[in-house]
This record gives structure tokens, C-alpha cells and sequence, in this order.
């Protein structure tokens, strides 16, 4: 069982040191990569010419003047599909616990996740023979 | 006060600032993104307590996945983009009031429930998805079950609404 | 050193996280952002050479050797170019955008192992060529991924441009569609490794690749992480037929290098995860682990790169090969097809691994719940014919080219009034143009 190997030969890391410890190196990379933004754009403030004039500043729209605001409304299947998405997403943040704790829980838990996924999928089923599914 | 304890006071300083920028910005797009700032904030202080899989969650969930629904949901509406003065009702006083009752509230509450709790960050996997999963699985399967109802229920009820104001021509949410 | 002193030196000892010193920590975040820059300007000039190859053309030759200056001297030209922003635009969200896409883009590959611990080089330290070793890994990836969606939807809002704000809505209903088939097609792996740690799940593939066992997860995930990166034959976001350049249209200068620097590393930064979680991360391939030292050192980051590059290979000949798909499709495909499967495939892999684990089960109770399966299936895919209704014709509409005061193409149902040719009169008698309009009224006549 590679499950049971891992966690024998592997134990968890997260000691004292090992908990905070192991977020210095995610706020490391932020630091560098702010760093990195700053240096780029820096340079890029030094290296360039700038020469604003207001024909260079308007929007562009393949070359005819821009009419009424970019901010156009856009369309509710968005909003569906962004709905979509927020349900699928709570079902999977629930599925990766169950798949790390599954195994020392036998049958029950399979049928649980069956079941709750199950309701889910009425849900997908649904949407599907309401036609919003259908990007029209 | 230890780097970690003062780190949790920023976060919750971030929190909190930011909660008060969404509800007094003059631009409803900035008022959303200042949520995704309260959001991480409060993400962050979960990372700090502990636990550091409810804190990702938070992370996709609320910044990744509730805030652009909100987002769509203002382009929805005719995206008004500039700086608009009639936000602020004249409900206000009463509104603070609300906020300020409920958040007493709910300090209240986890104070009473769980003051005086330490939990040791460096024990085992105090936050993990292990731990999640044990808790959820072992102990909570029944809010667990009722909660892909209540998902189902949400999920019918959008695409209701979106289809019922589709055919009618009206756009709003 | 508690492992050096002990004598023991395993490959796969990765117990000394969290015991780097904090200057080891920097320099490896400093070698990932190295590591990233120059693979990023590699990747684009492999791009441009293998899509010139496959099209019979020569590609980037002239700068340094094979061309390989070539990215170079293109991020140098942009660094020296006007930053132009337009009048429109929300300022601080105009530039928070690329920004945030670009560090967003790097962050993930924190928890990325390229290989076993080794020796660190002038000292006698030992630490994993890994930076961080988060035990939700996994979950971090993805949470970062979601968090880059807002480089795109502030990009194309920020711009104030029509162009720019439908590719961003595109491209991050599309990203938002492709993460939820990604995110359930890796529950599989983790049924498989009982972690969500990315050095577990690749230590419990030591004997044998997920990609193997988990075959139609991979492929889910593939097909969700071209899709994830907005990259052909899924670019709709970007496509310069329809939405000139997508969400960064009015970016110009390092911003808009900042985009494609990020666009690059989402690349790089999907084919590492899938190359973790599938391909058995930095663990050398099969004639080569046969080899004791294949998995010592730092040759594991060479079978890394190389895995890696397969992936990156794939994407070109993807881009070089298939024609855009339409957007309905490219929805359809992801909400029909991928996550409805991934959903199925899970309930099938837990049920899988419930029999080997508990063992005893009663066969007919499996049958059951196979019949169960397959009739969700059919239920499924019979619900997906009936669903798609066909739009009644429209009808005849007079077509105002005018309507609103802005010039606008025709709706369905309208159509547009045929120009009559400049200085003919009709029915005239120039003998060149007799042939032109014959054709035509042949055309409309078979219309």
C-alpha cells in the first residue's frame, strides 16, 4: 500500500518549526516576486519614452473613434456559469478531505460521498435540461 | 508579544479596515476587491490560528469563487463605474448599529464557547486535511449531507431566477 | 544534522523541511524566479521553432546561437517601448492587474519538488530541492490559480475597453469552468496517495505512475489544464479574429510583458503539477530507474525539465496542429463532458479502492452498483440530447445598420442591404461588368 508506506516512512511535518516554518518560504517568494515587479517596472520607467497625446490615450476600437463606455453589461449566463462554479467548488474542497481520510473509514464513507455527490449531480442534471449548460 | 501574535493583530487590523473600506468606497467594483482584501485578511488569521486547510478553502472558495460571482454580478447590472454619491442611505446610523449588535454577538458566543482554548500548532496536523476530514466524516455527516441539499437548492434556485428574467428582457441578479 | 549523524541517507528523507536556515529559503526562491525568467525565454523561443518547423518555416535563427537570444531581445524591445494607459482606465487596478497575475503565477511552484534532498553545495548541508512542503500542497496550487483569475477580470476591467472586458469575461468563465473539472479530476490522486502533500504524492509513486492507473484523470486533467491556460485550440479569450487581443489589448510596454510572462509560467507552472501528480514528479522514468543513481542528487531535476517539456512540447504541437474551437463547444465539452465524467470516475475510483482496501464485499452488491453507474450514464447522456432545443428561426427584420446611433451589424433574421455598385447604372451596358452581376444574381438566386 503506497497510503500506508508514505505515512509510516514519511511522518508529518508540520512541528513547531515545521508549521510557521514552513509559510516563511511562501512569504520568500512573495517578497522576491514584489521585488522583481518593482525592478521590471523601475527599468522600465528609466529605459522608456513617454509622450502622451491624447490620440494615443483613447481606446482602442479597430480605429474608429471609441463611442459610449467600454464598460458594456454583460450577459446573465455569466452569472449562471459563476454559480455553476461556487457549487462545484464547495463539493470539491469537501471531496479532498474525504479522499485523505477514506481508507480507515471503509464502506460508510464511500456511500456518504455518494450520496452527497449524487445530490450534486441532480443538481448539474438540472441545469443541463434547462438548457443553461448550453453557451448560447 | 510574539511575531505570530502580532502578525494575528494585523491580520485582523487588515480585516477590519478593509470591512469598513467596502461599506464606505464610493465605487462599487472597489468596494468588492476591498472584500477580496477583508477575505484574505481573514484567511490569514486562520493560517496563524492553525489552520491552514480552512484557510486555503477560504482562499478558492470566498476570494476565488464567491467575490467574482459578485463581481459578475455587478457587470451584470449596468456597471456603473465612476463615483457614485448615493450609496450611503440615510439608513446608516441604524445599519452601524445592526453591525455593531451582531458582531457583539458573535464575539460573545466564541468567546463563551471557547475562550480560554489552546490549541499547540505544533502537534500533529492540528488544521490539516486529515484532521478536516476525520471531524466532517466521523462526527458531521449529517449537516454534511444537508448541506449538498442546500447547495442543490441554491443551484435551482439561480437557474430559476436567471431563466424567469432572461424571457422577460430584465437583467438584473 | 540528525540524519547525518545517524549515517542514513535516504533518497526520499524529506524530513528536514522546515529546518532550512532562512538564507537557504532565499536563495532557493531567488533560483525558482531564475529558474522560471529563463525558462519562460526558452519556452518561447522552443514555441516559435517547433510551430515554424511543423509549418515548414525556419523560426527565430538570427540572435545567438540556434536564435536562442531571440525572447531576449523581444523582453529588452518591450522594457524600451512607451507605457501607454489609456484615458479610460481605472488607474490602480490598471496596474495591480499584471501584478498580480504575474505573482500569482510564480507562487505556485513553492510547492513543487524537483527532486530528493541533496547536498547543498560549499557547505556540508543537506536540504530537498523543494522550497516549501505544505501538507494541503495541492489545495495551495489551486487556491493560487483561483486568486490569478483576478490578473484577468481587473485586466479587462481596468482597461475600460470593450475588447478588453469580454475577453476577460471569456477567458475567466472559462478558467472558472476548466478549474472545477481540474480540481475533481485530482480527487482521484489523492483517493490513491491519502494526501494532499505534493513530496507524498510523489513518493507514493515510487512503484508506479498515477497516469497509468488513474488514466482517465490524466487526460481529464490535461484536457482542463490547456483549457485553464487559455491556450490554442481553447484561446477564445485572446482571439484575435473576434476580441483583438483579449484582456490586455490596451496593454502596452512591461505590463503587457508582465501578462505574458505569466501567461508563460501558467504553462510551465500546470504541465509541473500534472508532471507531480501523474508522471511521478522528479523520479526518473522506467529504463532509467533501473539506474541506482537515477534518483540521487540532482539528476531527478534533469527527468523533471524533461517531463516537463513534454508537456510544454504537447502545448505547441496543440497550437500548431488543431484550429480554434467555438466557444459553446469549448463550454459544452468542459460542463458536459469533463466534469460529469470526473464525477463518475471518482464514485468509481473510491468504490475500486473500498474493495481492495476492506476486501469483502458482496459481488452482487457490486453489480448493483455498477448497473447504478452505467444507468446514471445513459440517464446522463440521453438528457444531453434532449436538452439542446433548437433556437426558432427569427424572422425577417428590417435592418436599421444605424440602430442607437452606433454603426451595427446585422442581428440574426436581418440582412444586410446589398451596396449597389458606385457609377453603374443598372441595367447599363458596360460589357466588363456584365459578368460580375450575372454571378451575383446567380448567388442570390441560390440563396
Amino acid at each position: 500500500m503506497p497510503t500506508a508506506a508514505a505515512a509510516s516512512i514519511f511522518p508529518r511535518l508540520t512541528r513547531m518549526d515545521g508549521y510557521y516554518g514552513s509559510y516563511v518560504p511562501v512569504l520568500a517568494i512573495i517578497v522576491v516576486g514584489a521585488v522583481l515587479v518593482t525592478a521590471m517596472f523601475l527599468g522600465n520607467r528609466l529605459l522608456r519614452p513617454s509622450r502622451p497625446s491624447p490620440e494615443k490615450q483613447l481606446t482602442y476600437e479597430s480605429g474608429v473613434d471609441p463611442v459610449g463606455t467600454g464598460w458594456a453589461q454583460i450577459h446573465l449566463r455569466y452569472y449562471v456559469f459563476a454559480y455553476l462554479y461556487v457549487v462545484f467548488a464547495v463539493d470539491a474542497v469537501f471531496l479532498f478531505p474525504w479522499a485523505t481520510v477514506y481508507a480507515g473509514l471503509g464502506w460508510v464513507t464511500v456511500g456518504e460521498m455518494g450520496v452527497f455527490i449524487g445530490i450534486i449531480a441532480v443538481g448539474l442534471v438540472y441545469a443541463w435540461r434547462k438548457g443553461v449548460l448550453a453557451w448560447t | 508579544m510574539s511575531v505570530v501574535g502580532l502578525l494575528f493583530l494585523l491580520m485582523g487590523a487588515m480585516a477590519v479596515g478593509s470591512a469598513l473600506l467596502v461599506v464606505t468606497t464610493a465605487r462599487l467594483v472597489h468596494s468588492a476587491l476591498w472584500l477580496v482584501v477583508t477575505l484574505g485578511a481573514l484567511a490569514g488569521c486562520y493560517l496563524l490560528l492553525g489552520a491552514e486547510f480552512v484557510a486555503w478553502v477560504q482562499i478558492l472558495i470566498y476570494v476565488g469563487a464567491v467575490v467574482v460571482l459578485l463581481l459578475f454580478a455587478l457587470m451584470l447590472t449596468r456597471a456603473p463605474t465612476g463615483v457614485q454619491t448615493g450609496l450611503t442611505t440615510g439608513n446608516r446610523v441604524v445599519a452601524a448599529a445592526t453591525a455593531g449588535v451582531v458582531g457583539l454577538v458573535l464575539v460573545t458566543v466564541v468567546v463563551a464557547g471557547f475562550g480560554g482554548a489552546r490549541v499547540s500548532v505544533d502537534e500533529e496536523s492540528v488544521g490539516s486535511a486529515t484532521s478536516m476530514g476525520d471531524a466532517i466524516f466521523r462526527h458531521w455527516v449529517l449537516p454534511f449531507e444537508v448541506l449538498s441539499v442546500l447547495l442543490l437548492a441554491a443551484l435551482v434556485g439561480a437557474i430559476v431566477l436567471s431563466r424567469g428574467r432572461a424571457s422577460s428582457g430584465e437583467e438584473t441578479p | 544534522m540528525i540524519v547525518q549523524a545517524l549515517g542514513v541517507r535516504t533518497v526520499d528523507d524529506l524530513s528536514e523541511f522546515g529546518t532550512d536556515p532562512w538564507w537557504l529559503s532565499l536563495i532557493k526562491a531567488v533560483l525558482i524566479f531564475v529558474f522560471l525568467l529563463l525558462l519562460t525565454l526558452f519556452n518561447i523561443w522552443f514555441e516559435r521553432r517547433v510551430v515554424a518547423r511543423m509549418q515548414h518555416r525556419a523560426g527565430p535563427n538570427k540572435n545567438g546561437p540556434f536564435g536562442l537570444l531571440q525572447s531576449l531581445a523581444d523582453a529588452m524591445k518591450l522594457m524600451l517601448k512607451e507605457d501607454i494607459m489609456v484615458k479610460a482606465a481605472d488607474r490602480l487596478l490598471y496596474v495591480l492587474a499584471p501584478v498580480i497575475s504575474v505573482i500569482m503565477a510564480f507562487l505556485a511552484f513553492a510547492v513543487i519538488p524537483f527532486g530528493p534532498v541533496v547536498d547543498v553545495p560549499f557547505t556540508d548541508r543537506q536540504t530537498p530541492l523543494q522550497l516549501t512542503d505544505l501538507p494541503v500542497g495541492v489545495l495551495f496550487v489551486i487556491a493560487v490559480a483561483s486568486v490569478g483569475i483576478y490578473g484577468i477580470v481587473l485586466g479587462g476591467w481596468a482597461s475600460g475597453s470593450t475588447y478588453s472586458l469580454l475577453g476577460g469575461m471569456r477567458s475567466t468563465a472559462q478558467v472558472i469552468s476548466y478549474e472545477v473539472a481540474m480540481s475533481l479530476a485530482l480527487v482521484a490522486v489523492f483517493l490513491y496517495a491519502g494526501s494532499l502533500s505534493t513530496s507524498e504524492i510523489v513518493n507514493a509513486q515510487q512503484r508506479l505512475w498515477y497516469a497509468l492507473i488513474l488514466l482517465p484523470s490524466f487526460i481529464i486533467f490535461w484536457v482542463s489544464m490547456v483549457g485553464e491556460t487559455n491556450r490554442a485550440p481553447f484561446d477564445m479569450p485572446e482571439a484575435e479574429g473576434e476580441l483583438v487581443a483579449g484582456y490586455f489589448t490596451e496593454y502596452s510596454s512591461m505590463k503587457f510583458a508582465m501578462f505574458f510572462l505569466a501567461e508563460y509560467i501558467n504553462m510551465v507552472t500546470v504541465s509541473a503539477v500534472a508532471t507531480t501528480l501523474f508522471l511521478g514528479g522528479w523520479r526518473a522514468p522506467w529504463p532509467l530507474s533501473l539506474w541506482d543513481g537515477a534518483n540521487a542528487g540532482y539528476w531527478p531535476v534533469l527527468w523533471f525539465l524533461a517531463k516537463v517539456m513534454m508537456f510544454m512540447f504537447v502545448f505547441v504541437w496543440l497550437r500548431g496542429t488543431l484550429p480554434r474551437v467555438r466557444y459553446d463547444q469549448f463550454m459544452a465539452l468542459g460542463w458536459k463532458v469533463l466534469i460529469p465524467v470526473a464525477l463518475l470516475w471518482t464514485v468509481a475510483v473510491a468504490t475500486i479502492r473500498a474493495m481492495t482496501l476492506d476486501g469483502g464485499l458482496d459481488r452482487r452488491v457490486l453489480v448493483g452498483g455498477a448497473l447504478v453507474a452505467v444507468l446514471l450514464f445513459l440517464l446522463l447522456s440521453i438528457v444531453g440530447e434532449r436538452a439542446p432545443k433548437e433556437e426558432p428561426e427569427a424572422e425577417e427584420q428590417p435592418f436599421d445598420p444605424f440602430a442607437g446611433g452606433y454603426p451595427v451589424p446585422p442581428m440574426p433574421g436581418q440582412r444586410l442591404p446589398r451596396p449597389e455598385p458606385a457609377g453603374v447604372v443598372p441595367g447599363g451596358a458596360q460589357p466588363d461588368q456584365e459578368d460580375d452581376t450575372a454571378r451575383r444574381s446567380a448567388t442570390e438566386e441560390g440563396d
